[in-house]
């Protein structure tokens, strides 16, 4: 299956061929639309309850409508999806397993925390380099469902520590295919499952300090085994690090001998504004998911982006080892993804970063005729699938401005 | 101007007790429940040694609503009741005494959670 | 020193190129407030080199001073101001009751009842929960803090139903006090009965 394990046991990275990243759907709350990426989301919610009675059916809803999402999306039919493969925050996975019921596909319930949806991505590529078609990898979190389950009551008033983050309302799925249905779908090349790294912080306030060390060495293990560095690739997105755990990721990395200061972003940190008031960024099994089913999928599809490297950070605790002392383990797992367009990728640095103006402004244009094309064909599929006339599909600022 | 005083009073102690409550949650990162815990058992240990309501006497509200009055008026209660009837009265003594703010607690927590719903932080 | 600066711009580069918005917070920043706030990154970026080598046990250590401190003065000065202000609304009620001719023992009993009602309906608005928010301590150490902390999960938990969900999780956060208060009263009053008893 791999080239690499058989010779050296030490090797933990994985490769695949033609596993295809065919298409993405996210699923938001209110909060993220206002967010850094707002513009980018294929579906957002406008109250965070999605007309259910409780946080935990709305959480369960948005699920569906993510599968229906990206099925609709893919012009794949129900029957044609071999598996499900996917997580959330609540106890026992239960939003992920339920809305599955309504699927004919296998389903397998993955959780590690956080990195979740790289964990499924990571089977997702398994299970079609060996045996499936059509793999869809889903994984959410929902802020109210999540807060009541491993920290306080909504209404309970208390002061939130500056090294808290938010966890995201969202849903991100992706369908992963053996044969690419249309040219240019990135695909998955590699990936390094983590193990589990306990440094023994104990601050539950302060997860991105307890997962930094598990991204670290994930990283440092794709290096060595791979050859690769750092500069390779155009980006090296960690999960939900938050900004503290970032800025201690460049400490780590840079004692490990590679330098991400060049590349590496932040899924949480990248998602909110400062005066959002969510003090680190976003955190939950949503936050990665998101991020990459939209404006990391779009920049691959158009070459923009050449190759990133995904790092699914997960805190590994509950609150009963909270309470009982324990520190925190976290585990991260590791995701290569590259752009099958051809010469994608960034030219030299410094033109890639700064475009001149008129670049950004037919890039813009050109974005904006894709999504509209693209909207308008999910927004069709979905309300015939989906009979809710409240929440509806959110227009893009960008056409709004045209 | 008296009234105004006792206001008065009532902010400068009841305003110094919370300020300690955050010096103590800034230091230790400690939860709610642990917070409300440490203070009403201070509040109850300095009304063991008659402490506390000295403390009523002068500051009035300003001393009686923060938690540790709470406390306070479970040791009063107990220790008053101990004295009057005895063993019995050291165990029905204490929550005899809070079960006005108890009882109206649970009433009200229960009305509340039968008209509201629960929402979302604000964005 | 210089080269540090350099890679932190390129840092902001990699979110420029995913299109992300700009940060809309810090323009709207005055200038020396800009300043303020990139002295305190500077402080925390030079933590990792104080190390000589970040491993796990003294990653702790590390992570402590990494870390962003919250402003201890503005708690504290928002803490003393609403504690202080609900602790003079309860006096505000006293006041009243001993007006109205009640016996002074009462009266306090009777004012923290109504905070305590008080701060239940606030909560069922979703007012508490946003003075919380700021106050800390100022709202939490009050009986209203207490009452927020019964009413707080009662709401939430309605929804599995009367008898798991609001009957068993009232007490979830403001249980442990009526326990160890009750406890504490008990062994005090024992202990007391036990002096005095014997004394006498």
């Amino acid at each position: 299956m791999t080239q690499n394990i058989e010779n050296n046991i030490k090797k933990r990275t994985i490769y695949f061929d033609d596993v295809y990243f065919s298409e993405g759907f996210s699923v938001v709350g209110p909060k993220e639309l206002k967010g850094k990426l707002g513009d980018h989301f294929d579906f957002a919610l406008i109250n965070d309850k999605y007309d259910q009675k409780t946080f935990e059916k709305a959480e369960r809803k948005m699920f569906e409508t993510a599968i229906d999402g990206v099925m609709a999306k893919s012009k794949v039919l129900p029957i044609e999806v071999d598996a499900i493969l996917g997580g959330d925050l609540l106890d026992q996975i239960v939003s992920t397993s339920f809305s599955a019921r309504k699927s004919s596909a296998s389903f397998f319930g993955m959780y590690t925390a956080c990195a979740t949806y790289a964990q499924s991505l990571i089977m997702g590529a398994a299970l079609i380099h060996g045996y499936y078609n059509n793999v869809i990898c889903i994984s959410g979190s929902h802020f109210s469902s999540a807060e009541r389950q491993y920290r306080y009551p909504l209404e309970l008033g208390v002061l939130r520590s500056p090294m808290t983050q938010w966890t995201c309302t969202g849903v991100g799925a992706t369908l992963l295919t053996k044969n690419a249905h249309t040219p240019n779908t990135p695909k998955i090349t590699a990936a390094t499952p983590g193990r589990v790294i306990d440094y023994d912080i104990k601050d539950v306030n302060n997860m991105g300090a307890a997962m930094a060390p598990a991204a670290c060495d994930t990283l440092k293990q794709f290096f060595s085994d791979t050859g690769k560095s750092p500069q390779d690739f155009d980006l090296i997105l960690t999960g939900d690090l938050g900004k503290l755990g970032k800025e201690i990721l460049l400490d780590l990395s840079k004692q490990e001998g590679f330098d991400l200061t060049d590349n590496l972003a932040d899924c949480g940190a990248s998602l909110y504004f400062t005066k959002q008031k969510t003090f680190q960024g976003g955190s939950g099994a949503a936050c990665s998911a998101i991020v990459v089913n939209s404006i990391i999928l779009d920049n691959l599809r158009s070459g923009q982006m050449r190759n990133l490297l995904l790092v699914g950070t997960g805190a590994l605790m509950s609150q009963l080892t909270a309470y009982q002392g324990d520190g925190i383990p976290a585990v991260a797992h590791l995701v290569e993804i590259t752009s099958s367009v051809k010469d994608a990728g960034r030219e030299p640095l410094e033109k890639y970063y700064q475009p001149k103006k008129e670049e950004i402004k037919m890039k813009n244009e050109k974005n904006a005729k894709n999504n509209n094309s693209k909207n308008n064909n999910v927004k069709n599929k979905v309300n015939n699938s989906k009979s809710d006339s409240k929440n509806e599909m959110k227009n893009k600022k960008e056409n709004k401005d045209k | 101007m008296e009234l105004l005083w006792s206001f008065g009073k009532a902010f400068i102690v009841g305003g110094a007790i919370c300020m300690i409550g955050q010096i103590i949650i800034d230091i230790t990162h400690l939860t709610n429940g642990r917070i409300l815990v440490i203070f009403l058992i201070a509040g109850a240990i300095l009304q063991a040694f008659n402490l506390y309501q000295p403390l009523i006497d002068w500051a009035g509200a300003g001393a009686s609503v923060p938690i540790s009055g709470f406390g306070s008026a479970l040791v009063t209660g107990a220790v008053e009741a101990a004295k009057a009837e005895g063993v019995v009265g050291a165990f029905t003594g204490g929550l005899k005494a809070t079960a006005t703010g108890i009882t109206t607690a649970v009433v009200f927590g229960y009305l509340v959670a039968i008209i509201f719903k629960p929402r979302t932080k604000p964005i | 020193m210089k080269s540090d600066k350099k890679k932190t711009s390129e840092i902001g580069k990699v979110e420029k190129a995913l299109n992300l918005k700009p940060e809309e917070s810090l323009e709207v920043f005055s200038k020396e407030k800009q300043e303020e706030f990139a002295s305190t990154q500077e402080k925390y970026k030079d933590v990792a080199q104080k190390f000589q080598h970040i491993d796990k046990s003294n990653y702790k250590e590390y992570v402590f001073h990494k870390s962003p401190k919250s402003s201890h003065f503005k708690n504290m000065f928002w803490a003393f101001l609403v504690g202080g202000l609900i602790c003079v609304l309860g006096q505000a009620f006293v006041e009243l009751f001993l007006y109205l001719g009640m016996p002074k023992p009462d009266a306090f009993v009777l004012a923290s009842s109504v905070l305590v009602a008080l701060a239940a309906i606030f909560t069922g608005f979703g007012i508490y929960d946003l003075l919380g928010r700021f106050a800390g301590a100022g709202s939490t150490v009050p009986i209203t803090g207490f009452s927020n902390a019964i009413v707080a999960p009662a709401l939430e938990f309605r929804c599995e139903g009367m008898i798991y969900g609001l009957g068993a999780k009232m007490f979830l956060v403001a249980g442990p006090v009526i326990v160890n208060g009750v406890a504490i009263s008990v062994v005090i009053a024992l202990i007391t009965l036990l002096f005095t008893g014997g004394g006498g």
